[in-house]
This record gives structure tokens, C-alpha cells and sequence, in this order.
């Protein structure tokens, strides 16, 4: 060994030849899938584009409407949301402003049997899959963790610890594996399997091991991963040194980037994974490139981690204003129509609101109702003496 | 020779465990078994040997190195209706599992307000005395009795493993089936002619307490590969005429059946709680708190705890000396009697 061979002490550490590239801020580079310029524009298809189109050349006018009703009403829900934890209704509210697009084009991709495992700001894809807004209300007031039935429209709970649920997703798939529901032809049969989560959640283990799970059994999975740039303070290149789609590559099923920003993009994608899912072909890694508009939740402060610049920009490729100038364009509405949705939106939110005042505490004894599904003796001791200590108190 | 006795075989608690997870597999079609080497080979110690011959690939599942993905994975199994048994191979490798364990399989039916069930059992061989490397001879028990919405269970004879095993795949709540791996080739005797073989006539119920020697002066409370030392130290006392000891195996460490052990230490008036785990903040300061809490007036002495020493499961040469043996189960007992 020559004396070459040692690094000067204080030597910068090798990197392996491969520098971290530029972060990505607002460009989504050419491998992105978009069918809405910012500007609400038709982009030309490509070759690459051309399968995904397919599926928009199926959607009339009605139908289109339909995904801006949702945009327009989605946004309410979370200003509803947000505008109840700053007047103390809610302890916390984790917002979904910029992203609206983003998950009402996967939403309105899912059939009514394919089931979604949700992060916890999937406010978006609970709407498209049929739950209450206001039932997502209750674990941000504090009077349950969850509160809605997953079964009841294959939307499972919002789940906090972040990665956890897309295994359970890669879990579920196999059960529809094992079921016969992939593969059959019948529309009405086959189901696919969402997994939703942040830029912050592919740097946990568990998403990485729902991604070999996958793989190896070939679920019916889609990973659906919303880039929205931010891990609360942590921009997105503490999480990747190369965008999540491409990470699919490694595990051995496909990969895509798509503009989560554009509804008609995220929807068409969507349709694609889904089909190849149900029909049995496996695996596929979406990842949404958006934009978080607002705090990570009601407790953080965003400006103390990021410019306004980069607001700004993104402020400029907002999905509802693009979806609207769209279909203006396209003449498939007009002030009229924008006014009847303001409209709805006001009453939605009156609803929710009063839902959420009214929303009743849970009698205290309830704390020991479901902590196991067969009896215990130590829940059951334990409920008793506190039904008795609180008798103490009664008169 | 009778009829009764032609029922009853002698088999390890190995097989005795194989063959309670083959009577679930055919009694209930939804019931899988996940795990690392749970296919070809059997497991690492043959556990699972010749069910995905008999039960095919889709049921008994070779899954990745990964034991969160695994514990995961099972938990979107059982969401979809299925009734996965997961093996962790031993003790020590559950960490990376916890996360899943105590944030996703014990709380899921509790958010759910009941909705939702994960009905499945984590399988762990556990404790030492097998002469392993680090990482494998770990009695971590504690984390997971301490977790709410968590079962945890452990036999010590080849009867329990056999029934506690598919009472343990039948609940439907979750449960961490600890087995003691030094006890694996141990043979006793199964006997289904009484029962025959139907899940509902099980000797005992899944969370219930047995009292496995009868005695009047101390109680030995412990459960797992313990009991059989607690056994011994009784039979010893017992035949030096020496203080009679009453040995209750545990078997449900979540919940305590603490009817048994009340009943036994009032009339005992002693007790010990006796496991391999170390000791601070365990299985047996529970037992000790909880004596002492309900039976105060009954004891005669306070109730000693013995188990594993403060420190990392030490290398396999100590092992003789870290493990609680028959002689410091009788020193403990003479120290209670000298109160």
C-alpha cells in the first residue's frame, strides 16, 4: 500500500462518485406524466403518455365536472377541518391543500371493492370511497381513533405511525390473492389494494418491506406515494437522494411519476396500476409529485422551514384553478355551474360544522369496551372499580 | 390394558405444538402460517415440519428476512379474514416486529371501537439454556404483557402446547404464543381419548391458572421452562421432609388468573415468583405487587422474586449460574421460612 492510499486526515467523505443531485423543487423532470399544463392547456400525448390517455378518452363532460365538484368540495372539507382546530373544536388538523388532486384522481380510479389503506391525510380519498366527512372529525376531537367502519367502504383507518399501513395493505392484497379476486375478468370481482403514503414515509423500513413483500408475492398492490416535498420540517431530500418512483425499478415492478397536481394524470395513472393489479400483473409504485400548501399540521409553523418562493410556485399549479380553466375552455362550465358548487361547499360545511360541535364525548366507561374482543379479567377488573369509584361522585 | 390408554401418546412439546397448528389448519381453511424457513425446512427448530407439504404453499408461507414486514403483512391478512400464525424464529429477532406488535396488532380492534379483529398469534420460542449465541435466549415476556389488547400465553408441557396452541389460533384476539424452546424435546403425554380431540373439551381454558404440585407452606407462581424447575425444587423439599411447595403454572401471562394465585397464597402465606427474565420491571414484580396488593394480611414473609439478573442475557458459559436452577428456588424458600 503507498502512502496515496491514505486519506489525508480531515479528508471530505467519499460519496462513491455519486453526488446528490439538485433538489427537485417544482419541476417534475420529463418523466412525469401530465395531461393539464398549469395553465389548464391540454399536454400533447407521447408514446410514453398514450396508455394512461387511453383512459381519458372514456370521460364526458358530466364525469369531468364531477372530478372538479370533487376538487372544489375535498378543499372545503379541509378548510372546515382546519378553521374547527384554530376555533378549538379540534385538537389537531392535518391539512390537504395543494394535494386535492393528487388523491381525488386515485380515489375516483378505485372500484367500489378495492380497498385503500390511508395515511392520515387521505381527507381526499375517504371522500371518493363514500366516508362521511365528518366522520374523520372524531380522532382530531378526541373522541375515538378512528370511528368509521373500514369495511363499510373498504377505506381503512387513518393510520398515525407513519409506514405501518402499507403493509397492512401488502397483507390484504395477499388475502385477495389467496381469495381468487385477482385475475378472474370479472369486473365486479377482481380488487386491487391501495397504500398510501408521504416523501417522509419511504425512508421507513416498513414501507421498504411492503415493497419486497409485494414483489415476492406479486400482490394486488398499489403504492401511491404523494411527494408533497415536506416531512414536517424536513424537505424532501433528508428522505431520497433519487424521487421514489424510481426505487420500484430495485424491487422489480414498475415505477411512475405522475403530476399530482394534474386530476386527470393522477386519475388515468391510477386506472392503469389498478387494471394491472386486478388483473393480476402485480405490483406498481405511483408516486404523486405535489405540494404540501399549508403546515404539516395545525401545530407546525411552515415558515420557519421554508420560502415563500417556493409557495408561490407551486401557488401557480394549483390543481383546482388548472381543472377549472380547463373546462372552461372546454365549455363544460360556466359561472353558473362554479356558483351552484360554491353553493353545495357552504352547505358541507355547515354540516360538517354542526356535526362537529354536536359530535357527543364518549361515556368514560367506553375507555374499557374494545381493548380485547374476548373477555379479560384484568379490563374487566379494572372496569369495574372505576364504575365504582366514579359512583362516588354522583350525588 | 384399558381403552383409555391406547388413546394417549408420549410426544414432545415440539410435535405436540405441530400437531395443535395441523388440527387448526384443518379445522379452519383460513388458517395460515407465516414465517421465515416455516416451508421446506420446517422451521429452525421443526416446528412447522411437513405442513406445507400437506397444506401447500399458500398456506404456510416462506416469507422475506423481515420480521416487521412479516408482522405486518399478517396484520393485513387477518384484516382480509384470514387467520395468520406467524413464527418469529427466536426471541431476540421480534424487535424490529415491536413497532407492528404493540402500535398495530394490540391496538386495531381497540380504534376500531370493535370493528375490526387481528385475529393472530406471534409464535416465539424463548428463554435460554440451549448453549446460543447472543440474540437467542431472550425472555421478553414483559413488553408485551405490558402492551394492552395483547394476549400472551406460554406452556411447559406437552397437553398445553397441543391445546393452548389451537385455543390460541381460535381467539380472536391477538396472541403472543411463547414457547420454551429448552423444553421442545420433552416429551409427556397427550391424551385426546377423553377429550377427543375437540377444541371446546380442552382441559383448561386458554387463560387459566393450574396448580401443577399441592403444597402448604410456599407458592411457587412461574410459568414457561421455569415450571419444571419449580417442580423439581418441590419434589426435593419434599423428599428431605423438608417445607411442602405448591407449584401453579401461569400458562396466560396476559391476563393473570389471579383467583388461583390468591387462593394459593392465602393459604400458602408465601410466595415466590419465579421466571428467567430479569427481574426489574417484569412478569414477576407484577406478581409481587400484585400478592402483596390483594393478599397482605395472608403472608407471612414478602414475596421474593427470582429470575434472570439485571444484565443482558449473558454468554452461554454463565448461562449455569444466570438461569434460576432448583437451588436457588430452595434458597429462596428457606429465606421465606426464616421470617
Amino acid at each position: 500500500m503507498s502512502d496515496d492510499d491514505v486519506a489525508p486526515q480531515g479528508a471530505p467523505v467519499s460519496t462513491g462518485g455519486h453526488e446528490p443531485p439538485e433538489r427537485d423543487i417544482t419541476d417534475g423532470g420529463p418523466d412525469m406524466v401530465q395531461f393539464l399544463a398549469a395553465d389548464g392547456s391540454r399536454v400533447e400525448v407521447t408514446p410514453t403518455t398514450e396508455p394512461y390517455a387511453a383512459y381519458l378518452e372514456e370521460i364526458d363532460h358530466e364525469e369531468l365536472r364531477g372530478f372538479l365538484r370533487d376538487l372544489i368540495l375535498v378543499r372545503r372539507v379541509d378548510s372546515e377541518g382546519f378553521a374547527l382546530q384554530r376555533q378549538g373544536e379540534l385538537g389537531l388538523w392535518p391539512s390537504l391543500l395543494g394535494q386535492e388532486a393528487a388523491q381525488v384522481g386515485a380515489g375516483r380510479a378505485m372500484r367500489p371493492q378495492d380497498y385503500a389503506f390511508p395515511g392520515y391525510r387521505e381527507h381526499g380519498v375517504a371522500w371518493c370511497k363514500g366516508v362521511p366527512p365528518e366522520n374523520l372529525l372524531g380522532m382530531f376531537r378526541g373522541v375515538n381513533h378512528g370511528g368509521w367502519d373500514s369495511n363499510a367502504n373498504n377505506f381503512h383507518l387513518y393510520t398515525i405511525v407513519i409506514g405501518n399501513q402499507m403493509l397492512h395493505a401488502v397483507g390484504y392484497a395477499m388475502g385477495v390473492s389467496r381469495d381468487g379476486d385477482v385475475g378472474t375478468g370479472d369486473a365486479e370481482r377482481d380488487t386491487a389494494v391501495m397504500a398510501f403514503t408521504g416523501d417522509g414515509g419511504t425512508a421507513q423500513g416498513d414501507f421498504n418491506e411492503s415493497l419486497v413483500f409485494a414483489a415476492v408475492t406479486n400482490a394486488p398492490v398499489v403504492f401511491y406515494v404523494q411527494n408533497n416535498h415536506w416531512a414536517i420540517s424536513e424537505p424532501n431530500d433528508r428522505q431520497f437522494t433519487i424521487p421514489p418512483y424510481r426505487r420500484a425499478d430495485g424491487f422489480g415492478f414498475p415505477g411512475i411519476r405522475v403530476d399530482g397536481n394534474d386530476v386527470l394524470a393522477s386519475y388515468a395513472v391510477t386506472r392503469h396500476a389498478l387494471d394491472r393489479a386486478r388483473a393480476g400483473q402485480g405490483p406498481t409504485l405511483i408516486e404523486a409529485f405535489t405540494y404540501r400548501m399549508g403546515a404539516h399540521t395545525t401545530s407546525d409553523d411552515p415558515t420557519k422551514y421554508r420560502i415563500s418562493a417556493e409557495v408561490d410556485a407551486w401557488k401557480a399549479k394549483d390543481p383546482i384553478d388548472r381543472m377549472t380553466a380547463y373546462l372552461r375552455a372546454e365549455g363544460a362550465i360556466d359561472d353558473a355551474w362554479i356558483e351552484q358548487i360554491d353553493a353545495e361547499a357552504d352547505e358541507l360545511a355547515t354540516r360538517i360544522r354542526r356535526a362537529c360541535q354536536t359530535m357527543p364525548d364518549p361515556p368514560h366507561e367506553e375507555m374499557f369496551a374494545h381493548v380485547y374482543a374476548e373477555p379479560h379479567r384484568l379490563i374487566e377488573r379494572e372496569a369495574a372499580a372505576f364504575a365504582d369509584y366514579q359512583s362516588g361522585f354522583e350525588d | 390394558m384399558s381403552t383409555q390408554t391406547s388413546t394417549a401418546t408420549r410426544m414432545t412439546i415440539a410435535k405436540a405444538l405441530n400437531a395443535g397448528m395441523r388440527a387448526a389448519m384443518e379445522r379452519d381453511p383460513k388458517v395460515v402460517l407465516m414465517g421465515e424457513d416455516v416451508g421446506k425446512l420446517g422451521g429452525v427448530f421443526r416446528i412447522t415440519e411437513g405442513l406445507q407439504k400437506d397444506f401447500g404453499e399458500d398456506r404456510v408461507i416462506d416469507t422475506p428476512l423481515a420480521e416487521a414486514g412479516i408482522m405486518g403483512a399478517a396484520v393485513g391478512m387477518a384484516l382480509r379474514g384470514y387467520r395468520p400464525v406467524v413464527e418469529i424464529q427466536f426471541d431476540g429477532f421480534v424487535y424490529p416486529a415491536f413497532d407492528q406488535i404493540v402500535s398495530q396488532v394490540a391496538k386495531m380492534h381497540n380504534r376500531s371501537l370493535g370493528a375490526l379483529k387481528v385475529p393472530m398469534v406471534i409464535r416465539i420460542p424463548y428463554g435460554g439454556g440451549i448453549g446460543a449465541v447472543e440474540h437467542h435466549s431472550e425472555s421478553n415476556e414483559s413488553y408485551f404483557a405490558h402492551t394492552a389488547g395483547l394476549r400472551v400465553v406460554t406452556c411447559s408441557s406437552t397437553e398445553d402446547a397441543y391445546w393452548m396452541m389451537q385455543q390460541a389460533i381460535a381467539s380472536d384476539d391477538p396472541v403472543v404464543f411463547y414457547e420454551p424452546k429448552r423444553r421442545y424435546h420433552e416429551r409427556g403425554v397427550l391424551d385426546l381419548g377423553a377429550q377427543g380431540g375437540a377444541l371446546e373439551n380442552a382441559p383448561h381454558a386458554l387463560d387459566e391458572a393450574v396448580v401443577r404440585v399441592e403444597g402448604s407452606d410456599v407458592t411457587v407462581l412461574t410459568y414457561g421452562p421455569m415450571v419444571k424447575v419449580a417442580h423439581a425444587a418441590a419434589q426435593a423439599a419434599e423428599l428431605e421432609d423438608g417445607p411442602s411447595i405448591e407449584v401453579i403454572d401461569l400458562r396466560s401471562l396476559s391476563p393473570l388468573d389471579t383467583e388461583v394465585i390468591e387462593e394459593s397464597v392465602k393459604k400458602t402465606g408465601r410466595c415466590i415468583a419465579l421466571s428467567e427474565a430479569q427481574t426489574f420491571a417484569s412478569i414477576t414484580s407484577e406478581l409481587a405487587a400484585y400478592v402483596q396488593e390483594h393478599c397482605f394480611y395472608h403472608l407471612e414473609a414478602p414475596v421474593l422474586r427470582v429470575g434472570g439478573y439485571n444484565i443482558p442475557y449473558p454468554p452461554s458459559r454463565h448461562e449455569e449460574v444466570f438461569l434460576p436452577d432448583l437451588d436457588r428456588v430452595l434458597h429462596a424458600v428457606e429465606t421465606l421460612l426464616a421470617y
